[in-house]
């Protein structure tokens, strides 16, 4: 159900408040105002080419982060025969995360964790500072509808042309347009959704598999996936997403504080608005805003920032190098719209001279949060640091727990797990610790004969090696607790003693 | 309804006309791809219904189209678990079980693979620990006693054939005899008090000792070491398949149990029997091969066995 005055003007730039007033102040059509429906028609977004600091901070952020994304899978990192080459993999098969020189274990997920905890408590830092930068500048959906909407320009025009274009009637013109323009969409996404997967395994092997038609369905799934989502959330849905889908903005817009920087609209400056002419002829009544409808023009999400903060505002800027344009044009200070804490804006319209938008960044929360940030990123980097690359664990068998041999001697069973995470074949010693001299050990491979109070195993690169071990006490001798120590027999000679029991008859 | 267009002065927004205890509710329109994506779900669940199981009826679910099941996805998983085996089936099928520890990374899947099947064939009578069970004789295979041999080509062997098994006419078999009504109950109690003296439990007496001599030595030998060859248990060990009480001893001169192990050549293929004598050999008691040739297993059965035996005399020599 589309109201008559969405059909009179399907490219309204306004807000519902401002429409919703229209309706009401409304005289003017009543008899037409049919019932209004629950459900609203989207309004496309064609938003004006600008360029200006926060454009160019814009490109320079997208070039950045979309370079990192497409490039990164290609980067080799040379770690020996015994490892991938790839510098950022992560290869679920083998459940190893490599990034450069790190390698990632299952166990060391904490890693992980501690990243992830560390982008939680930045983003507390980031928003508390400068508000929805995330959404302005590195969000996905941001980057990728940011792209999508300079190949619309590009390909159909600047707003006029693509408004234009959007109420002209099918024909064979708009159609190669459209089809063009959706094509390259789909190209885009179909290389956004194929960079993904070379992340989770070698990617030019990976690549030629690809089109051979010989890669694992996972692949293709993914692939297929991704590419539908970026090209209909970024060819399409766009600001909806901000709008209607995504949880980021309601969660940061509770973080955010009267001391924290918003993409913000002078009122006191700029009310009443009136046209240039007006304001020349009465310049007493009217404020700085002359109502060009710049910042609207050039609005990715398509809202007023002069109704204030709102859901849709992703606090891009692109509003404040619109309306900078103006300001100079019309010989008036740049800034009417400009990044500032409602604190700022307060003293300003009370009369103070405008703050830095930096001082606000100087304050007790912002310093908290980082040092919070550091604290956790220094504790990650110190346990990289000093993490060793060999483990050991022990398990008692329970069921038995001890076994009677035939010379009457005690015997108890244990499953070493010897982890060996250098890239390259290592060769460590087991030795037995605290137990009566003539205790010895041998293993499911190494076979009793060969029974001595140490034992050399070799375990394989990048794997933990599991063994049973046995061990045997001198008849008469009583030993309770005891280790087994582990020596790594290399230049590290990397130590680790375990403790663990020796259990005897009876013991139960 | 008759203020459905009434708007909120506020927010200008419109209100729906709903009025609860006052708060009436305003009209935020919902975009309408929303909607749609409604519909799509609706859409989806139609013809989910048509390609999978759906509609519970009386005995099971409508099938779909797809004739797809969980029970039929884990029979493709399973068979395509068992081609991704085939490989070291083979490999283990073609290697002879003495040969088995030149092999490491072979050895090691054998006994891994002998791992699970002991988990689904041997545990009833040995126990998950493999710690067997006493009271009814299932013998505990950690140790390092082995009645029948345990190096990797017996254990074999005895997997194969069995012991006492009707199944097998190869099977491993021995009877020791009854001595009640042979023996009085003075000369068991001699006898009994000789064979744990063996073992340094008491003392012997010159009667128990020349009547072990007489009835026991051939097979058990007179230190009381047993031989393998004849399934003849040590009995100067620690070890007593039933028990080390005399009360157990005495009872086993007087009326011997004989306990019964099925030959699994009917039920296991002989690579999973391979891989069982592995795991079992890996357990912490497993012997040495005494002898380089394995003992040939051929079709005909009382001359094979003849021959085998005779191959680990010559082996012992």
């Amino acid at each position: 159900m589309v109201n008559s005055d969405q059909l009179e003007r399907p490219t309204d730039q306004r807000s519902k408040w401002e429409r919703a007033l229209d309706k009401t102040g409304s005289a003017k059509k009543p008899a037409e105002q049919g019932h209004s429906s629950l459900y609203e028609k989207r309004k496309s977004v064609h938003n004006k080419r600008i360029d200006g600091p926060f454009r160019r901070f814009k490109w320079l952020v997208m070039i950045v982060t979309l370079t990192i994304y497409y490039v990164t899978p290609w980067l080799r990192w040379d770690r020996g025969p015994y490892a991938p080459d790839q510098a950022v993999l992560i290869d679920l098969a083998n459940r190893r995360f490599y990034m450069f020189d790190i390698e990632i274990w299952p166990h060391e997920f904490y890693f992980v964790a501690g990243l992830l905890i560390m982008a939680g408590i930045g983003l507390f830092l980031v928003t508390s500072a400068v508000g929805r930068a995330w959404c302005g500048y590195a969000c996905p959906q941001t980057v990728w509808t940011d792209l999508f909407q300079h190949i619309d320009r590009f390909i159909d025009g600047d707003r006029n042309a693509r408004m234009r274009l959007d109420k002209a009637p099918w024909g064979a013109a708009k159609t190669a347009r459209r089809v063009s323009k959706w094509g390259v969409y789909l190209l885009i996404s179909l290389v956004t959704g194929g960079a993904w997967i070379l992340y989770f395994a070698d990617a030019p092997t990976l690549l030629v598999e690809f089109f051979q038609g010989e890669a694992s369905p996972v692949a293709y799934m993914t692939v297929a996936v991704l590419t539908g989502t970026t090209f209909w959330l970024g060819g399409f849905m766009r600001e909806q997403v901000c709008i209607y889908m995504c949880p980021w903005p309601r969660i940061q817009a509770a973080m955010l504080d009267e001391k924290s920087l918003l993409v913000t609209y002078k009122d006191w400056r700029g009310e009443q608005r009136g046209s240039l002419k007006k304001a020349q002829k009465n310049p007493d009544k009217y404020g700085d805003c002359v109502d060009c409808r710049e910042c609207v023009a050039v609005c990715p999400t398509g809202i007023d920032i002069r109704e204030g903060q709102q859901i849709g505002c992703i606090t891009c800027g692109l509003c404040i190098d619109a309306c900078d344009r103006v300001m100079k044009d019309i010989g008036r200070p740049r800034g009417l719209i400009d990044y500032a804490t409602l604190d700022q804006c307060e003293a300003e319209a009370a009369g103070a001279a405008p703050t830095p938008a930096w001082k606000a960044l100087l304050r007790p929360r912002t310093f908290v949060y980082f040092g919070i940030w550091g604290a956790i990123g220094a504790g990650l980097l110190f346990a990289l640091g000093t993490r060793t690359h060999t483990d050991l664990t022990v398990s008692p068998d329970r069921n038995p727990p001890f076994m009677l041999m035939k010379d009457g001697s005690v015997r108890n069973a244990f499953t070493l797990r010897l982890r060996n995470m250098e890239a390259r074949p290592r060769d460590m010693e087991i030795a037995l610790s605290d137990l009566p001299a003539g205790s010895v050990m041998w293993t499911d491979r190494i076979g009793r004969e060969d029974a001595a109070a140490s034992q050399v195993i070799s375990v394989p690169a990048n794997e933990t090696r599991i063994v049973r071990a046995y061990v045997t006490v001198p008849i008469g001798t009583e030993p309770d607790a005891f280790s087994f120590e582990l020596t790594s027999l290399d230049e590290q000679r990397e130590r680790d003693i375990e403790r663990t029991t020796f259990t005897l008859p009876g013991a139960n | 309804m008759a203020d459905k267009h009434r708007v909120d002065e506020p927010t200008g927004t419109e209100f729906v006309g709903h009025e609860w205890d006052g708060i009436e509710e305003l009209n935020t329109p919902l975009p309408r791809w929303w909607l749609w994506t409604f519909y799509a779900t609706i859409a989806w669940a139609a013809v989910y219904v048509v390609l999978y199981p759906a509609w519970p009826m009386v005995e099971k679910a409508t099938d779909g189209v797809l004739g797809w099941s969980s029970r039929g996805e884990l029979a493709e998983e399973m068979a395509n678990a068992e081609i991704a085996r085939q490989d070291v089936f083979e490999r283990i099928a073609a290697t002879d079980i003495t040969k088995l520890s030149a092999d490491p990374e072979l050895l090691g899947q054998a006994i891994s693979g002998g791992a699970s099947a002991f988990k689904q064939h041997c545990v009833q009578c040995h126990g998950a620990g493999a710690a067997g069970y006493e009271q009814y004789g299932y013998p505990n295979l950690n140790d390092d006693d082995w009645i029948w041999g345990g190096d990797l080509a017996a254990l074999e062997y005895t997997l194969t054939h069995g012991i006492r098994w009707e199944g097998s006419d190869q099977t491993r078999v021995n009877y020791m005899p009854a001595f009640q009504g042979v023996f009085d109950k003075v000369q068991i109690d001699a006898v009994t008090a000789h064979v744990l003296s063996l073992s340094g439990k008491g003392q012997s007496t010159p009667m128990g000792a020349e009547l072990y001599e007489q009835n026991c030595a051939a097979c058990h030998q007179p230190n009381g070491e047993g031989d393998p060859l004849q399934g003849a248990p040590a009995l100067n060990d620690a070890i007593w398949l039933y028990g080390d009480s005399e009360a157990s001893i005495r009872q086993q001169i007087a009326l011997p149990r004989h306990g019964v192990m099925p030959g699994w050549s009917d039920k296991l293929d002989p690579v999973t029997i391979k891989m069982l004598a592995a795991y079992v050999h890996s357990r912490g008691g497993g012997q040495e091969q005494e002898v380089e040739e394995a003992p040939e297993v051929s079709e005909d059965g009382a001359e094979t066995v003849a021959a085998a035996e005779g191959a680990e005399d010559n082996g012992q020599l």
